[in-house]
């Protein structure tokens, strides 16, 4: 970390003027923010606890009548309105995301924890873009693939985790009203801001009212949306433990139903890889975003000829990680997002000490206030440890060892997960022979923590079902 | 660095003591080395380059970047006027602000040296000369040598050489690196910077290959490019180079030099590189014995953001000396 | 004059692993036509064997989903082709079966032949339409293909014990899927028979396993089977398919419901589609 050096980085905080923070932020429902029938909440700034904003809270009253906003404004007005319209809204929605990015970033590094950095480059512009994909899509459906006259299926109630807020929310939203349904979304409980923020713009862009509607709440609000009777379609992202709470819930019911849950990538390096690249391959894969993603590469199988050489390479970059205020633009690792989750990492990195792996942290001041964990590396860990097939959500990396190529894919499959994975090598046939066997829906080889609105995401197994992204993610939204 | 980086990537000290037994082991060594993945490198390369270095950082930075440039002039017009001229900035880059260090050295041809050494004389600015046929290296082998005798013997401390770029293309690499070696022993104490050329070796793993070819046969520095060529510096290339010299102190103890040359004008460049410096190749390398900017125009916008930190008022050109 | 021959009566067996058992627990059931006459005794699957056809599916995984798409296809021909050759016997069990006219039975075997032609085209094709190389903004080449989700539990549909049968089975084999498929509880003889056709059409042993038996006593222990990936509810009570669901939801397996059961209907997509995943493939493009 920032270790006495010479070239000290002096402090370059970006403006936190810049997020127009409001005290107050309500529920957006048929088109006006007003509050909700449950007891408004703070949240907070997980880099020092401080109260941002209090946030009205939706209760079942303001469910039904969200949902009954977004039905009407489906039969009346977007379900049948002509796509190339539909595109016009989203394609403004796409361009007022990027005219305010500064004032998304700074909110959502200030809501979420996450480093500047990642909220300018990479979750601010990959919304708007999803937004741009999706606005193309509108007047084009027919042409899909998914039937000659594929129609909307109605009011889709979208519930979103707190790791990437507003780039999930696009992912949710954009193909939602591409396809012409109407939407109710629900964002984290403890990362409402750019969300609504979000409904905020929609509203500037004068959707119709109704077309979105956006939810705080805690989980009881996402329940009340998932039960509801007149939603047709559910897009759930988060835990795989709340994902089958889920798909048990609608066991049986009409409503349509995607997935996108939890995973434990491997990320695979052979010893003929360019290494370099690699090392930062595994440092992106398990420190972007605090390792609350998702598809993190959680998991490093390295080539026991190239072990050793690997990780003291990669212990070597990790020394150079910046933790700090997310707010400065040279953060490279920011808080992680809430106490509970903090507790997590923890109590699962503490049961990696017990089960005999070898933990290491470079030397790292934590801040005093908020909620901070350093990046951590274990190694000697086998695969029947618990920090090698539950999945962690922090930056917590485990590293595990193979001799052949069919070692590599039987570890790296042994999960009930299947979201992501990833292969470091620079022989050809290799890449293709493992992208074939791994069972995972995003393989990436030679990169890893590359998203794009044109490619689709999305789990096998316990990750999940149904994609988000490209031509495919128009699916989930989609009826024949 | 860290002393858990032991020997990235290359394993055994000994495999570099073998390494030159002969063409094919020099070969076989070659081509062992990591590949470099091009867009993973260029995305490394721009990562670093969103680090926004501030107030005193900046200035610190700027500072150093002064201390590191090796002052140049390259043209079949230069005069011993113009290299007098340009000495005296070298020396003195600002003559309104004694505060402001001097460059590490200037870079002429070799029939200029003595020019230079005089204008020098009693200064820290060391003197650089290019040489061996400098920029095409299209000459035998001899008279590259004399190239090398004659700007030594005028007092050169330093030897800007070029690899046979058309050798080492068509795998050649034994050719190349008797060369490096011959150059090497002609330099006597001078110390020697081996320029790879990297526009014309075109791929990332011709510029890492290229930089262990010379770093094994006894350059002091690896540079980046005559300025003849373009492109010449680009962060990328810089990025494998420190990464070569990272590697070669990791596995043998010594520490060798990269010099950037070509293209570099700006303060922000010149400090992103800075950057790159400190976090890839470590904080020992950010010193003029062991990183050189060679550039011309570089050195006035460095005065004038040094300008600019100093009174907050933004600098125009009319402030600066033209060299 | 000679006596009339005495018919060699068959024995309705299970299919599991490209061997016929009969169940491992030893019970059969008896199985008559829609008038109420004797037609054999079924090998009444138990949990066991439910397990066992799981295990066989899975095991035959790999070949199966590694043969080129070509090659299955071929296979699959062949189960047509197999299945031309025995369409009268066919055509006997399903008018027995189902109580309608020889014509109409014969009609329904045609029209599964023609229905497993069909597949059989779709397996070196359906990658082409379902996949795709996405422009993603940045130095990467990038491409999803469809890939079969794994071993699939299929309960077969209740009335149409050949064509229904067929027509829920092909889609899944199409894609590099393995099946475990329950027939027609109260009409299993034709799919029993089928799955000698199977067996004779080099589909490697295990990429079909069929059970016959009671639909209610197996589904379950399918449905919270963990290593099945995918299960197709066709055949399945209307009131039981909640339940079913809601256990397959313990390891989030796909869950298939069909809109109706028309099997004369163009079958579409639809099926071929809800038992693949889509893998996404980046690399980067550089020199």
């Amino acid at each position: 970390m920032a270790t006495t050096t010479a070239f000290e980085y002096a402090p370059a905080p970006e403006a936190r003027d810049s997020a127009r923070l409001r005290s107050h932020y309500g529920i957006f429902v048929d088109g006006a923010f007003r509050d909700g029938a449950g007891d408004a909440v703070q949240t907070i700034d997980p880099s020092n606890e401080q109260a941002l904003a209090e946030v009205a809270q939706a209760g079942a009253a303001d469910v039904d009548a969200a949902v009954a906003a977004a039905r009407r404004a489906h039969d009346s007005v977007w379900g049948a309105m002509p796509g190339r319209e539909r595109a016009k809204y989203l394609f403004r929605i796409a361009r007022a995301i990027q005219e305010r990015a500064r004032e998304l970033a700074v909110l959502e590094s200030l809501d979420n924890g996450k480093p500047i950095r990642e909220s300018r480059d990479v979750d601010i512009p990959l919304a708007a873009a999803h937004f741009f994909y999706y606005a193309g899509w509108a007047d084009k459906l027919e042409h899909a693939g998914l039937g000659a006259a594929p129609r909307s299926l109605g009011v889709a109630g979208q519930i979103i985790p707190w790791n990437f807020p507003l780039l999930m929310a696009a992912w949710k939203i954009a193909p939602a009203l591409a396809a012409g349904n109407t939407v109710v979304l629900k964002p984290a409980e403890t990362t409402p801001l750019t969300a609504l923020t979000l409904a905020s713009i929609i509203a500037e862009c004068e959707l119709p009212p109704g077309v979105v509607n956006v939810l705080a709440g805690g989980p009881e609000v996402g329940q009340a949306l998932v039960e509801h009777a007149g939603i047709a379609k559910i897009a759930f992202t988060g835990s795989t433990e709340v994902g089958k709470l889920i798909q048990r819930t609608l066991a049986g019911s009409e409503t349509r139903l995607s997935l996108e849950l939890g995973g434990k990538a491997a990320n695979i390096v052979f010893e003929d890889a360019p290494l370099d690249q690699a090392v930062e391959g595994i440092v992106n894969g398990i420190f972007f975003n605090q390792g609350h993603v998702c598809c993190a590469g959680s998991r490093l199988l390295v080539q026991e000829s190239v072990a050793d050489d690997v990780i003291a390479a990669l212990k070597s970059r990790v020394e150079t990680l910046r933790l700090g205020d997310p707010l400065d633009k040279n953060t490279d690792i920011g808080a992680i997002n809430s106490a509970a989750q903090l507790a997590r990492v923890r109590e699962l990195s503490d049961v990696g000490d017990a089960e005999g792996a070898e933990r290491w942290s470079p030397a790292c001041a934590l801040p005093e206030r908020g909620f901070w964990f350093p990046p951590t590396i274990f190694t000697g860990v086998s695969s029947a440890h618990r920090i090698a097939r539950e999945e962690i959500f922090g930056p917590v990396l485990s590293v595990l060892t193979f001799r052949t190529p069919a070692e590599a894919v039987e570890k790296a499959n042994t999960t009930p997960f299947g979201l992501s994975a990833g292969i470091w090598t620079e022989k050809g046939s290799r890449i293709l022979w493992m992208a074939r066997q791994l069972r995972a829906g995003v393989v990436w080889a030679n990169t890893f923590n590359r998203f794009d609105p044109a490619s689709p995401f999305g789990g096998y197994k316990e990750s999940g079902f149904g994609r988000e992204g490209g031509r495919h993610g128009l699916e989930a939204y989609l009826g024949r | 660095m860290s002393a858990t980086a032991s020997r990235p990537f290359l394993g055994d000290p000994a495999s570099f003591r073998d390494a030159t037994a002969d063409e094919s082991s020099l070969r076989r060594f070659l081509h062992g080395l990591p590949g470099v993945d091009q867009v993973g490198a260029e995305a490394r390369a721009a990562d670093l380059a969103t680090r926004s270095i501030k107030t005193t950082s900046k200035a610190w930075a700027i500072d150093l970047a002064i201390r590191m440039v090796d002052l140049t002039t390259l043209e079949g017009a230069d005069t011993p006027g113009k290299v007098r001229s340009l000495c005296a900035k070298a020396m003195r880059p600002d003559p309104g602000d004694p505060s402001v260090p001097p460059v590490a050295a200037v870079c002429v041809y070799p029939d200029l040296v003595g020019v230079a050494v005089e204008a020098l004389r009693g200064s820290t600015v060391r003197v650089a000369s290019v040489a061996t046929a400098f920029p095409a290296g299209r000459a035998a082998l001899e008279t590259k040598l004399g190239d090398v005798r004659d700007a030594v013997a005028a007092g050169a401390h330093e030897i800007d050489m070029v690899i046979d770029r058309g050798a080492f293309l068509s795998g050649r690499y034994g050719k190349v690196y008797e060369e490096i070696v011959a150059t090497r022993a002609a330099c006597g104490s001078a110390h020697l910077k081996v320029i790879l050329e990297t526009g014309e070796l075109v791929t990332l793993d011709n510029a890492r290959r290229a930089s262990h070819l010379a770093l094994l046969a006894g350059a002091d520095f690896i540079k980046t490019s005559t300025g003849k060529v373009s492109p010449a510096a680009t962060p990328p290339v810089a990025l494998v180079m420190l990464q070569a010299v990272r590697d070669f102190a990791a596995a043998t103890g010594e520490l060798r030099g990269v010099k950037l040359a070509g293209g570099i004008r700006s303060s922000k460049d010149a400090v992103r590189y800075l950057v790159m410096v400190s976090e890839v190749a470590g904080q020992r390398w950010l010193d003029p014995d062991r990183f050189r900017f060679g550039a011309s125009s570089l050195l006035n916008d460095l005065l004038q953001q040094r300008h600019k930190l100093a009174t907050g008022a933004y600098d125009g050109p009319d402030y600066v000396t033209v060299d | 004059m000679a006596a009339e021959r005495l018919r060699v009566r068959k024995t309705y067996k299970l299919a599991i692993g490209g061997a016929f058992p009969r169940s491992e627990s030893g019970r059969s059931y008896p199985v008559s036509d829609p008038a109420g006459v004797l037609l054999a005794h079924a090998a009444q699957a138990s949990r066991k064997d439910a397990r066992d056809a799981v295990v066989a599916a899975r095991k035959a995984f790999p070949g199966w989903w590694g043969a080129t798409a070509l090659n299955r296809g071929q296979v699959i021909y062949r189960i047509a082709e197999m299945l031309d050759g025995r369409r009268e016997q066919l055509a006997a069990e399903v008018s027995a079966a189902e109580g309608c006219a020889p014509g109409s039975a014969l009609g329904q075997v045609d029209e599964s032949i023609d229905r497993i032609v069909w597949y059989a085209g779709w397996a070196d094709k359906f990658a082409q339409v379902a996949g795709s190389a996405n422009p993603v903004a940045g130095p990467y080449f990038n491409f999803s293909v469809p890939e079969p989700t794994g071993v699939v539990a299929i309960l077969a549909p209740q009335q149409s014990s050949l064509l229904g049968f067929v027509s829920v089975l092909a889609p899944v084999l199409c894609t590099g899927n393995t099946a475990v498929i329950v027939a027609s509880e109260a009409r299993p003889l034709p799919a029993a028979s089928l799955a000698e056709v199977l067996a004779t059409s080099d589909l490697p042993g295990g990429v079909a396993n069929v059970l016959t038996g009671f639909t209610a006593e197996l589904a379950p222990w399918l449905a919270s089977h963990r290593d099945v990936n995918a299960l197709d509810l066709t055949g399945a009570d209307r009131a039981a398919r909640t339940a079913l669901a809601r256990s397959a939801a313990d390891t989030v397996k796909r869950v298939f419901v069909p809109r109706d059961e028309d099997w004369s209907r163009d079958p579409g997509l639809e099926r071929l589609s809800a038992f693949v995943e889509t893998k996404t493939v980046w690399h980067p493009v550089g020199v």
